[in-house]
């Protein structure tokens, strides 16, 4: 049994913002994080804000400069589905396929799956740790094969979307609402490192909440992919993942975007891989240069070295499959 | 509203079991309980923690209970519903054994708030009876063998009546996938790929 916690359903974003703005309310998408949080006491509520009575939140939708908006409430399954998104944008289709379980892409959204917390043992169990205000982080020296390669620092989580490392590869735009108003900001901006703060994953401040993702334009010539490792093939969180968008004219990369996914505490581009096949073409040669750029700085655990050549290996196939 | 599912037309021809008999308890239980709360003036107002009257619609009935938000809908519809088809498994959104379909599609019940059920169809494994008879997925899980203890068997049938209601007639790769958020610990897995090929013919023949 859940602790106990009041419910409100608003019935459109305005209400929905007011409510939030209440001391221990927290917004409730598809639910699937939120209720496990709730149930493993990795924080508590005082009234869950569900969003599903927000009509305007749900839905996929065609831009006026051609590009896509997708509405918070989306669900992965629906943002999976054959539509607009895979023929546009198949990195992100691939990574919202990629995510979870059947049941899960049914009830869980994109807005959730970008804001989900991390599934760090620590974080998850029943550990003070420094991301849930505490002083330190247990991983450091305690079990870590499932944590960060890059970008730790007092806290070393693996940001857990398969959703975000593609919409930063796209150079999607994240909408947001809150008591101030509405603001965008760039995919790549919205997620942060504990560098910044290792209480929080991203931008989001108190009672704001994700309304929309919006996916620009591609250039002609854009191909992408999502290339995800996990432990067993059914269903699980990334080792390691590349999200990859490339624009090829005449046999050549002119410009590419390589983001990965499960080694950092957020997506984590890579531009010096970029960099590496930029006026190339892709072949063998050069997706192990870019794989070897990938992997500069990589920075391992006890027992999370296995992850560089995971991740070396990931990022050749996931750009040899756009060749 | 709260009615056993184990009397009138359907339930259980020789007398009331043991289940049927407290469950039918608890019905009655419950059906004052909503009476009360239906004559006290005002609604509970937004936000509040106490329990909240709520209708769900499951396997094509109207059910109205009075539920606390915190309770899932897989809590409501075993333990105030009498259904009990639906499993309880991990409780985490990882085994499937509480699988039911909303609207149609495969959900894990003990992962949703039962007040967000409300305005959906909750279909559980009774719904996917035939009157008395088995339904085609369960004829074929018989047939198929596809299951040791069964525990997980509920869940796997309704993610399978989920699967072949969006795709009814998948190849091995799709039925693969399609039923990979359901984990069975006896390791059935052949054996329920093939009810799920099996449930397609079934189905065909019977034209649902």
């Amino acid at each position: 049994m859940l602790p106990g916690f009041g419910y409100a359903r608003p019935r459109n974003l305005r209400e929905a913002v007011h409510l939030l703005s209440a001391p221990g309310a927290r917004v409730q998408a598809g639910g699937t994080d939120l209720l496990g949080c709730l149930r493993d006491g990795v924080f508590g509520v005082d009234t869950v804000v569900s969003l599903s009575g927000v009509p305007d939140l749900r839905g996929i939708r065609r831009a006026l400069d051609g590009g896509l908006v997708v509405g918070a409430m989306t669900t992965l399954s629906e943002v999976a589905a054959p539509t607009d998104v895979v023929k546009g944008y198949p990195t992100l289709a691939q990574g919202a396929a990629a995510a979870a379980s059947p049941q899960l892409r049914n009830q869980g959204t994109i807005g959730g799956n970008i804001c989900q917390r991390p599934r760090c043992w620590y974080f998850r169990g029943d550990f003070h740790c420094a991301r849930k205000g505490g002083e330190k982080c247990f991983a450091a020296e305690g079990e870590n094969q499932f944590h960060c390669i890059f970008g730790g620092d007092v806290c070393f989580i693996v940001h857990p979307s398969d959703t975000a490392p593609a919409l930063v590869a796209l150079e999607a735009v994240v909408r947001i609402t809150g008591p101030n108003g509405s603001r965008s900001v760039p995919a790549e901006k919205f997620f942060i490192l504990p560098e910044t703060d290792y209480t929080r994953e991203n931008v989001l401040t108190a009672g704001e909440i994700v309304t929309e993702i919006v996916l620009p334009p591609q250039p002609a010539g854009t191909r992408g992919t999502y290339r995800k490792v996990r432990a067993r093939g059914s269903w699980d969180f990334a080792l390691a993942g590349a999200a990859v968008v490339a624009t090829i004219t005449a046999g050549k990369v002119e410009r590419a975007r390589i983001v990965l996914s499960g080694v950092a505490p957020t997506p984590w581009r890579v531009p010096d891989a970029e960099r590496a096949i930029v006026g190339r073409r892709l072949n063998k040669r050069t997706v192990r240069d870019a794989a070897a750029a990938a992997l500069k700085g990589a920075q391992t655990m006890s027992g999370n070295a296995y992850k560089v050549e995971l991740l070396r290996g990931t990022v050749e196939e996931a750009l040899l499959a756009l060749a | 509203m709260g009615h056993d599912q184990n009397d009138g037309k359907g339930g259980c021809p020789q007398g009331v079991s043991r289940r049927g008999f407290f469950t039918a308890v608890g019905a009655g239980a419950l059906g004052a309980a909503t009476l009360g709360r239906s004559q006290t003036p005002g609604a509970p107002p937004a936000g509040a923690a106490e329990p909240t009257k709520v209708t769900l619609r499951v396997n094509g009935r109207a059910h109205t209970v009075l539920a606390e938000p915190r309770w899932t809908l897989l809590f409501v519809l075993r333990e105030r519903l009498g259904l009990t088809g639906t499993k309880v498994g991990c409780e985490r959104g990882e085994c499937g054994a509480c699988t039911v379909l909303l609207d149609g599609t495969p959900v894990y019940a003990c992962m949703m708030l039962a007040l967000e059920a409300e305005g959906h169809e909750v279909t559980t494994l009774e719904g996917l009876m035939n009157g008395e008879e088995l339904g085609p997925v369960q004829q074929a899980f018989l047939q198929e063998d596809a299951f040791q203890c069964g525990y997980c068997t509920p869940g796997q049938i309704v993610a399978a009546e989920g699967l072949l209601r969006a795709n009814p007639q998948p190849t091995l790769e799709e039925i693969r996938a399609g039923m990979s958020g359901n984990l069975c610990r006896c390791g059935t897995y052949a054996h329920i790929f093939k009810a799920v090929k099996k449930a397609s013919e079934l189905k065909k023949v019977a034209g649902r």
